[in-house]
């Protein structure tokens, strides 16, 4: 009689509240977890001379908004204005990586949409992008100048994230 | 003397043969173990997303430096955590994942004994 209690109850209610639960929880995975993790100072090709450059050595600021961008990415113009806002903030360098574009086409970008960059670099193969644990465009990292991730931004900067990298630069 | 210089000749491009398949076989079964974060249940090995690409482009840059399956590995859950493995490392946050199983089926092992046994003792009835 138990038995027939446990598999004809127990065991097919245990089964469908995972189900139930499993269903419910819809969040697709990000990397926004990584926060706290130390980026790696790694070297980076300037986009405007090809010079080799350290990110080491643009992390002098207290904070820096490492942005991963591309003049084919749409989402990257919406963000574009929360950029041009931040970039009046003195606390705050922004370091813009070019990701997988023609030079050309990145320029004209930054002329017809203003350039929010106090550093600009680029990754023509997306390797650079892996280093610093990006998946796509546009995705930006909030690290400190102990190259540790303060805050991730998946997808383009909202008017809310641009709020919270004001008050994390002002605390 | 010809047909010396022809053999060590095929030797040498026996070996390089050998050992480019065996590099090759190493970076497909690491392709296979990680897991593309832009699709839908795919692995890297089986998409061509422009995530995927790219991690294949890094996956032979750290073969090419020799740095082992475990290296890489601990590169990439370093960079995108966990979920970017198939095979996730044991730990407290996932060992119902890899004992849930074995709960099972000893479950189901307990629950056939035990039919076993009552139609035994019916039989003996």
């Amino acid at each position: 009689m138990k038995i027939k209690i446990f598999t004809s109850f127990i065991i097919p209610a245990i089964i469908l509240s995972l189900f139930f639960f499993g269903l419910k929880n819809t969040n697709n995975y990000n990397t926004l977890n990584l926060v706290g993790n130390k980026i790696d100072n790694i070297e980076l090709n300037g986009l405007e001379n090809n010079k080799k450059i350290l990110i080491g050595n643009l992390l002098s600021n207290n904070y820096t908004l490492i942005n991963f961008w591309a003049s084919w990415c749409l989402p990257c113009r919406a963000e574009h204005k929360f950029l041009l806002s931040l970039k009046k903030d003195e606390d705050l360098k922004i370091l813009g990586i070019n990701f997988k574009d023609k030079k050309i086409n990145s320029i004209n970008f930054l002329e017809e949409l203003g350039d929010p960059y106090h550093f600009l670099a680029e990754d023509k193969s997306g390797k650079v992008s892996v280093k610093l644990g990006i998946y796509g465009v546009p995705e930006s990292i909030l690290v400190d100048k102990n190259f540790i991730i303060i805050k991730k931004f998946i997808g383009p900067i909202s008017n809310s994230d641009y709020n919270d990298i004001i008050k994390i630069i002002n605390n | 003397m010809k047909k010396l210089t022809l053999t060590i000749i095929i030797f040498f491009f026996s070996i390089q043969i050998i050992f480019a398949n065996d590099l090759e076989q190493k970076e497909i079964n690491i392709l296979k173990n990680l897991r593309c974060l832009v699709c839908q249940g795919q692995s890297i090995a089986d998409s061509n997303s422009d995530f995927a690409q790219t991690i294949k482009l890094v996956i032979r840059d750290l073969i090419n430096q020799n740095k082992d399956d475990q290296e890489i590995y601990n590169f990439l859950n370093s960079k995108y955590g966990q979920w970017i493995l198939y095979k996730p490392k044991f730990n407290l946050n996932n060992f119902l994942l890899w004992f849930f199983p074995y709960f099972i089926l000893l479950i189901g092992v307990f629950l056939i004994l035990k039919v076993l046994k009552k139609r035994k003792k019916s039989q003996l009835q």
